[in-house]
């Protein structure tokens, strides 16, 4: 189900201006209309990967490169973004916020109306168009950031751990309604998370990341077909992509304080 | 009594708490003034009592009047002056770091000079109109520009990413996300500036008044000072702390219209 590669990380390090390494030498490939989750420990520069493929930040060594289908580059207005807080304009309605990504485009008010509706249907939020963001849950709020990224149709889903801060029963029913939204549209989407579960759940392709310096440490497939339900959870099949993306987990990290050691032992 | 009734009960006496009990340390005050007028036998000329001042203010209400709007409007004026360039002037120095380099101590030289001390310069250069025009306008513009630079600065960096993705314009991320986002600071820097205005009106007119032209009502009580009577000079001392006090709760309510849909400021929490 995936294809050519839409943006392709090749070499890629960041080292920020005040001398932290955050990223070093990752290869990655993001392919049309895989769900691919970036897995890692906090720190290991997960998001820093993330503003890059955005093209929000600028590599110090290697190369970004998008394309689409058709090999062009990517346009302004493809990338749909979620970040780890729902970054709603406080000021505006629900619908105002929605719309934000097709007004800064400009066009005819009714056709933004129409599709703002459409997104806000799509996230389950069609009767709190007229809300402002203060009214609603912090999962409401989450929803209204998804519809907001999803109303241009874009080319590439990008979400920064964006469940991280709600409750798991609020997790894991966003999770679901996700499954169905990119499942339907054939999105594809880089999800950062450092949860295994919720990795396991969603993903084609985990990639395990380490720490200080980023760095690719291991790739689990996920096969299982799509669109997965909720049964699925509790197949013995999920229990073992679980087991695999979090032994993986386990030694990217362990990998960590191996070095330390390594360190404290010279004269 | 359940518990939602007893907290909607407290909400309500502190409500009514909030109202009556300024209103009755005032009464009391006055009083107090009146007693110790009446009992010291202290003589008009040195201090009035209350009952001569109200009566004061209603046997010279047309000429009190007629200054308190002469005042009033200069204070609007510089007020609405001061919004002008205050935010204007936050908006050049948010779009050019260079222009904010270069100017900026002009802002802060305006502001920390003592508006008494430039008030007389003023009057010597520009007509009086346009003099006492101008120092209610340089006190009041600098929280404006002061507040709304920093509320320019406070936007959500995520949101900025986002208007970047999206490919706006340098003019959409200023009309549609760094004004609205500044707003709430906006109103607040107008909250002090409208004060701030009605003082700088009223120091340009004490000034004017020691050359003896003016007819504002700082220039009434100026006047009045000559003149010895006491009494309308307090009317009118009166009149103009009402008119502050007015001022400053018809900005808050504009603040309060503007953001009580959206700004934790505004929101009354219910518990
Ligand atoms: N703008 C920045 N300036 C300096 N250091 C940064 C900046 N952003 C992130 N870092 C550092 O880079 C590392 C990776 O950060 P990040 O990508 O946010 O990790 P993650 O999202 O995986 O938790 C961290 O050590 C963090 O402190
Ligand atoms: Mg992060």
């Amino acid at each position: 189900m995936s294809g050519a590669a839409i943006v392709r990380l090749s070499g890629v390090g960041k080292t920020f201006a005040n001398g932290t390494a955050a990223i070093e030498r990752l290869d990655l490939d993001v392919r049309e209309g895989e769900f691919l989750t970036l897995l890692g420990p906090s720190g290991c520069g997960k998001s820093t990967a993330l503003r890059m493929i955005a093209a929000l930040s600028e590599p110090t060594r290697g190369t970004v490169s998008w394309s689409d289908a058709n090999g062009r580059g990517l346009a302004p207005g493809t990338i749909g973004f979620v970040f780890q807080e729902p970054t709603l304009k406080p000021w505006a309605t629900v619908a105002g916020n929605v719309a934000l990504p097709l007004k800064l485009k400009g066009g005819d008010a009714g056709q933004i109306a129409a599709r703002v509706s459409d997104a806000l249907a799509r996230v389950g939020l069609s009767d709190f168009a007229g809300s402002y963001p203060r009214e609603l849950s912090g999962g409401m709020k989450m929803r209204v950031s998804i519809a907001r990224a999803l109303v241009t149709d874009p080319k590439i889903l990008l979400m920064d751990e964006p469940f991280a801060a709600l409750d798991e029963i609020t997790r894991f029913k966003l999770n679901n309604d996700l499954m169905a939204v990119s499942s339907a549209l054939r999105m594809t989407v880089v999800f950062v998370t450092h949860s295994v579960f919720e990795s396991a759940f969603l993903s084609n392709r985990i990639v395990v990341m380490t720490s200080r310096p980023g760095r690719v440490f291991a790739e689990l497939t996920i096969d299982a077909p799509y669109p997965r339900a909720e049964a699925f959870r509790t197949s013995p099949e999920y229990a073992a992509f679980c087991r695999r993306a979090s032994d993986a987990l386990s030694q990217a990290m362990e990998s960590r304080p191996m070095e330390a050691k390594a360190v404290e032992a010279r004269p | 009594m359940n518990e939602n009734e007893h907290m909607s009960a407290t909400a309500r006496r502190d409500r009514v708490l909030r109202i009556l009990l300024p209103i009755l340390t005032i009464l009391v005050g006055g009083v107090i003034w009146h007693l110790v007028v009446r009992i010291n036998d202290i003589p008009p000329y040195v201090l009035p009592g209350p009952g001569l001042v109200a009566r004061t203010l209603i046997a010279d209400w047309a000429t009190l009047w007629d200054s308190l709007l002469v005042t009033l409007v200069t204070t609007f004026q510089g007020l609405l002056l001061a919004l002008i360039g205050g935010v204007g002037l936050a908006i050049l120095f948010n779009l050019s770091r260079l222009v904010e380099y270069a100017f900026y101590p002009y802002a802060v030289i305006l502001q920390v000079t003592p508006i008494v001390a430039i008030a007389p310069l003023l009057l010597i250069y520009l007509p009086q109109h346009l003099a006492v025009l101008a120092c209610a306008w340089i006190v009041a513009f600098f929280p404006v520009l002061a507040n709304t630079t920093l509320g320019l600065n406070s936007i959500d960096h995520n949101l900025r990413d986002l208007f970047r993705l999206c490919g706006a314009t340098r003019w959409q991320v200023l009309f549609r996300l760094k004004l609205p986002a500044a707003l709430p600071y906006m109103l607040e820097g107008l909250k002090i500036a409208g004060g701030l205005s009605l003082i700088g009106a009223v120091v340009a007119e004490i000034a004017a008044g020691s050359a003896g032209a003016g007819s504002g009502l700082a220039y009434r009580i100026a006047e009045s000072g000559y003149r010895l009577n006491i009494p309308r000079m307090f009317a009118a001392l009166l009149l103009l702390s009402i008119a502050g006090i007015v001022i400053f709760f018809a900005l808050s309510a504009l603040s309060h219209l503007a953001l009580r849909r959206w700004h934790e400021s505004a929101i009354e929490r219910e518990s």
